[in-house]
């Protein structure tokens, strides 16, 4: 398999400091394996994680944000531990998410949204909040829609732009985006892709994108990982890891998958 | 802090509303009624604030308790005890006994935290059981002597005291009234700011609230802990409407109850905790004066909830202005077609 190559572990990104690293990562779920030895690093910009359906994507996630508690292996970001945080404690620290079914708060209002993760992650002052929030609304392409507004009123499109809002708020290191296209039409899902590309740049965070919308990975993504069955089977550039034919099988699903099936 | 100026026309409309609501209650009513219904009301009030504990644990947090006709009877006791053995200034006396029941609803919300849902509701009903069963054994401070402050004899027994400048019942109306609106007021600040919103994400998405930063544990304690502050001053605002206190005015069963009213008052306004407390001791008030018997409320509490969950879940506090905008659009197109019915003839 692809991953653990004699030159040390898979690397998803250039440049010389690893700032996420992902070490022999596991999970188990009684007989089940969802995530199996996964070492990858992330080093800058936005990257990619692919693979079919069940491949350990979104439990990857869980374990970054600490819903998942995993049976080994380590995540250093930045130099910190982040499995050592108490959960609520990683939104401080800099870690940031959206979820596969978008979680906006129906009651809060849209500036609300916002402002419940720039507060309750200490992102800045009580006096920055109003700016910082207008402003990452604004970075998201919704600074034309009413900030008093409750979010319940909304559509999906403006809905996920309220999540990916809460998600770059003040000072952002690790954004995880857990299939935000999902459910859009094209066009959004174009917007949508431009917003991601402008996070690393603005916010100076680490984007990790999932996605099954091909065409929205290679658009963000300078580098992408793939995942199947647990097990990272591609890293690199995008362009090489989309051409790679073990990820072109896992993908097609053809007798090497179904074997490990 | 937005200034009144800035505000917009909807929340002018709803400052203008409590102010004259206020000022009916405590200015109007008092002179209008006899003793008899100024004490419903003032019960009412007392009540509303007990439902409002509830309402916000509910409709804010996502949380049931079935124990808060025990915190308001702790809370009772605490202020009776208070008000009996020592001379602290009345609302001292309030602010004590808010904190004692907060502390209880702390620690009593530390380990059922771990559980939610109908556990917590069970659990939170024992403790209301428990509660019942020690002041049936102590019973409630009467003037007595000792710790307890009970005495079984009718001549040494002397009612709970009254504030200074409430002794009447009209003045001790508009007292309650006046406490009342203070806590309406903690709560709505609570929701507007910080812990509301953490409360919002919690109740819709506990993954969503943790992915935003927000500590639910401290969060959901600090929901109990408000309820049980607001019950308890709610419990030493009772003894002395009442005068005296017995354990039979706190039966474990009222929990439910007042679980049925907030239901059907609705549990995501504050308003609903209004209608709550009218429903608990209004409503009885009324049928008796109708000499209509009290078991029925039991069959009207039953057929409202039903009626709550399958058609109108917001509560009252929410089918009311809809039901009246709806009969106002009716009668004026009723009366539309009158004049024009009569010229057809």
């Amino acid at each position: 398999m692809g991953r653990a190559d004699a030159g040390g572990p898979p690397r998803a990104g250039r440049g010389a400091g690893a700032l996420i690293e992902i070490e022999d990562l596991t999970v188990r779920f009684g007989g089940v394996t969802p995530l199996d030895g996964m070492t990858v690093r992330f080093e800058s910009g936005t990257c990619g994680l692919i693979g079919p359906n069940g491949a350990g994507k979104t439990t990857f996630f869980n374990v970054l944000s600490g819903f998942v508690a995993p049976a080994a292996g380590r995540v250093i970001a930045f130099g910190d531990d982040l499995l050592a945080m108490a959960h609520f404690r990683r939104a401080r620290w800099g870690l940031r998410r959206t979820f596969q079914t978008e979680q906006a708060i129906e009651e809060l209002s849209v500036a609300a949204n916002v402002a419940l993760a720039h507060e309750h992650s200490r992102q800045g002052s009580r006096a920055s909040r109003r700016e910082d929030v207008l402003g990452a609304l604004e970075f998201v392409g919704l600074g034309d829609v009413d900030p008093d507004v409750k979010v319940g009123t909304l559509g999906a499109r403006e809905r996920r732009l309220v999540e990916v809002a809460r998600a770059v708020v003040g000072k952002p290191r690790l954004v995880l985006l857990d299939e935000p296209a999902a459910g859009l039409p094209d066009e959004e899902t174009d917007h949508l892709g431009r917003v991601i590309r402008r996070i690393p740049e603005h916010m100076g965070a680490i984007v990790i994108l999932v996605d099954h919308d091909m065409s929205l990975v290679s658009a963000c993504c300078e580098v992408t990982a793939v995942l199947d069955f647990g097990k990272l089977i591609a890293a690199g550039p995008t362009g090489d890891v989309l051409r790679d034919e073990q990820v072109v099988r896992a993908y097609l699903g053809t007798e090497e998958v179904e074997e490990a099936a | 802090m937005a200034s009144i100026a800035t505000l917009d026309r909807a929340t002018r409309v709803r400052i203008a509303v409590v102010a004259a609501l206020l000022a009916v209650l405590v200015f109007v009513l008092p002179p209008l009624l006899s003793l008899y219904w100024i004490d419903v009301f003032t019960a009412s009030a007392i009540y509303a604030v007990v439902a409002l504990g509830l309402n916000l644990l509910m409709g804010r947090v996502g949380l049931v308790s079935l124990g808060q006709i025990a915190i308001l009877a702790l809370g009772a006791w605490v202020a009776a005890r208070l008000y009996a053995g020592t001379s602290i200034p009345f609302p001292i006396v309030l602010l004590i006994a808010g904190l004692i029941t907060t502390a209880l609803g702390t620690i009593v919300g530390l380990p059922a935290l771990r559980v939610s849902g109908l556990y917590l509701a069970l659990i939170t009903l024992m403790l209301a059981g428990a509660i019942t069963v020690v002041l049936t054994a102590t019973n409630f401070p009467n003037g007595g002597h000792g710790f307890l402050g009970h005495t079984e004899s009718a001549t040494g027994s002397t009612a709970i005291r009254r504030p200074a400048l409430a002794e009447s019942d009209p003045g001790y109306f508009r007292y309650t009234v006046v406490v009342a609106a203070l806590m309406f007021l903690l709560a709505l600040w609570h929701i507007r700011s910080k812990p509301g919103r953490a409360w919002a994400a919690i109740r819709q998405s506990e993954p969503a609230a943790l992915a935003a930063g927000v500590n639910i544990t401290l969060y959901k304690l600090w929901a109990l802990a408000l309820a049980s502050f607001m019950t308890g001053v709610a419990g030493g605002l009772l003894g002395p409407s009442v005068g005296k206190l017995y354990t039979f005015q706190f039966p474990t069963r009222d929990s439910i109850i007042l679980l049925a009213v907030v239901l059907m008052g609705g549990i995501y306004s504050l308003w609903g905790a209004l209608v709550a407390g009218a429903f608990m001791k209004l409503l009885p008030a009324i049928l008796d004066s109708l000499n209509l018997p009290a078991d029925l409320l039991t069959i009207l509490f039953g057929v409202g909830v039903l009626q709550v969950l399958l058609t109108a879940p917001a509560g009252l506090a929410a089918q009311l202005p809809k039901d009246l905008a709806r009969l106002w659009g009716a009668l004026t197109r009723a009366g539309r077609r009158a004049p024009a019915e009569e010229r057809a003839h």
